[in-house]
């Protein structure tokens, strides 16, 4: 059922993309990679809280790459996604224990001031982060082999794409879980979590502790992919970009976010082909198109199907 | 219990309050009341607006602060505990203004419920639509009369499957104490009786203590043992049923005539 149809969908995404060019497995690459900081936003967003500063979390992860090639010497890549797992939960744990408390505006506006002050480091701390000029991330090692240069694109695809993947399982698990639904129920009515017995706060921090960790772990899969990591990765632009590719993709199922990043990417890279200086309203008009006809986000688009009698609901009959 | 005489036993009382004081500026919502319930029993709370019927639950189940005065629940101090707490302890509420998960379906907010009493609300990776959980959620719907609805967003409920629905949810957490706020109000004329004749049976059948703030004299009337009425923050009446509402100032608070 959902599960067969998510590895489906993967399968194509596995067999695909050797014939493609290879620009557009880099697309690809950094698609998957930042779907991941978007399904934070939307875990939370299922949780009525909206974030301003995801990119935080994103740029701890690329970071924690950064450091880690820089200082460490580490160049093994799986040791620097554990790292950037353990980065990414100490930076939301610690955070959380504040940002829990706060709902709307307050919520947002705070995550977006922490990674604001996140970007000022980066940027004035020359000697350590490398400034303006950032840092540059070798090729890394996979399990201690180094990837051969004319299949290192691919390469990185595909462990970004099971990675993620795997993520987007873990993703599902949780929002089917006690606590995922736990998570809406406090959307929906704080005061009713609270005399049923639940911890609305707790769940808000554990939430808040996952969404940290995928959008760590999207950090280095980016900066990876990229090769090289600067400042602006933990800029509120790029906050924005998440938050704008969640409303995208819509918060209805942990896969939309791949479907709006995918899109997003590709919009993106025509749009400032054809019209380089006018790419942003080419991109503000996408979102105004999809508000209007689709506020569910691209993920309604499966409900329209649904409606014509392709899937039914699956445990509420 | 055996042979002792429950009413003056002050260990077999389930739930008693103490001098329980609470002031909203020049609101008296309760002055100096000590209150006793027994095990079991199905008390109702008749008073007009503003007498401190709904304010005694909050102070209660420790949304409220009492401003002096204490609250025992089984020969336990829970004054000043969250409503997280008491209802660990066995009180759950409902309320006048339903609270529901309103985009979650109808088994939804009943399955969480159930997963929630059972200490699992941090559980991230088991799903929460377990079998048996489903199956006990089935079984409450049932009683409730419900089952029609199961599938149905919270959202869309008529009001009347609402009141029961929220009634259900506290019921789901086997509580030893359920008040509840109103359990009609809102509802139609013709549907209170039926949502009053869903509820009782069931709530009798597990003998838990119910405590239900009503405004309709006909509804206390006809399904409390007991009935407390309230003015001012003051219990001015008290005992069976048609006793208290013949009373001359049971009628004059609450009808403003003798």
């Amino acid at each position: 059922m959902v599960i067969v149809r998510a590895l489906m969908g993967l399968a194509l995404f596995l067999v695909v993309p050797p014939f493609l060019p290879e620009w557009i497995t880099f697309l690809l690459t950094l698609a998957w990679a930042k779907a991941l900081a978007v399904l934070g936003v939307v875990l939370l967003l299922r949780g009525g809280l909206l974030t301003f500063g995801h990119a935080l979390y994103y740029a701890v992860g690329a970071y924690t790459a950064g450091f880690a090639v820089k200082f460490l010497g580490v160049h093994e890549g799986l040791v620097v996604l554990v790292l950037a797992v353990v980065t990414g939960a100490t930076t939301s744990a610690l955070l959380g224990l504040l940002l829990a408390r706060y709902r709307g505006v307050h919520f947002g506006l705070l995550n977006l001031a922490f990674s604001m002050v996140l970007y000022a480091i980066l940027l004035k701390f020359y000697a350590v982060t490398g400034g303006t000029d950032g840092l540059r991330l070798p090729t890394p090692l996979l399990a201690g082999i180094k990837p051969p240069p004319q299949s290192l694109r691919l390469t990185i695809y595909y462990v970004t794409v099971v990675l993620t993947a795997l993520l987007l399982y873990v993703a599902h698990r949780f929002t089917a879980s006690p606590l995922g639904y736990t998570l809406r129920a406090v959307r929906d009515n704080e005061v009713r979590v609270e005399y049923m017995g639940a911890s609305v706060r707790q769940a808000i921090y554990c939430s808040y502790i996952v969404a940290g960790v995928l959008a760590s772990v999207g950090g280095v899969l980016a900066g990876f992919s990229v090769g090289h990591i600067v400042p602006e990765v933990s800029f509120w632009t790029q906050s924005g970009e998440f938050v704008f590719v969640a409303l995208l993709g819509g918060t209805g199922s942990v896969v939309a976010p791949i479907a709006g990043s995918i899109v997003f990417e590709f919009v993106r890279n025509y749009a400032f082909k054809y019209s380089p200086y006018t790419w942003q309203m080419t991109l503000g008009i996408v979102l105004l198109i999809i508000i209007f006809f689709l506020p569910g986000g691209l993920w309604s688009l499966t409900g329209l199907a649904r409606r014509w009698g392709f899937a039914t609901r699956r445990w509420t009959r | 219990m055996g042979l002792r005489d429950a009413t003056m036993d002050p260990v077999s009382a389930v739930l008693e309050t103490v001098s329980l004081t609470k002031f909203f500026g020049m609101v008296r919502a309760a002055e100096d009341l000590s209150l006793r319930f027994q095990e079991g029993e199905l008390v109702g709370i008749v008073g007009p607006n503003g007498s401190g019927k709904t304010t005694l639950l909050n102070v209660i189940t420790g949304y409220v602060k009492p401003d002096r005065g204490r609250i025992r629940y089984q020969g336990r101090d829970i004054t000043g505990l969250p409503p997280r707490a008491v209802a660990d302890l066995g009180i759950a509420r409902s309320f006048q203004m339903p609270q529901l998960y309103l985009s979650l379906t109808v088994l939804e907010n009943l399955v969480l419920a159930l997963a929630i009493r059972a200490g699992r609300a941090r559980e991230f990776w088991a799903p929460l639509a377990r079998v048996d959980r489903l199956d006990d959620a089935r079984r409450i719907l049932e009683q409730f009369g419900l089952e029609e609805h199961a599938s149905h967003d919270a959202g869309q409920l008529p009001e009347g499957a609402r009141k029961l629905l929220d009634v259900a949810l506290s019921f789901a957490r086997r509580p030893r104490i359920l008040l509840m706020d109103e359990p009609t109000s809102g509802v139609s004329a013709r549907d209170k009786s039926t949502v009053m004749d869903t509820l009782v049976p069931v709530l009798k059948g597990t003998g838990v203590t119910t405590i239900f703030v009503e405004h309709d004299m006909e509804v206390v009337q006809r399904y409390a043992e007991r009935v407390l009425a309230f003015d001012e923050g003051k219990v001015v009446a008290a005992g069976s049923p048609d006793a208290v509402l013949a009373d001359p100032a049971v009628r004059r608070a609450l009808l403003g005539r003798a």
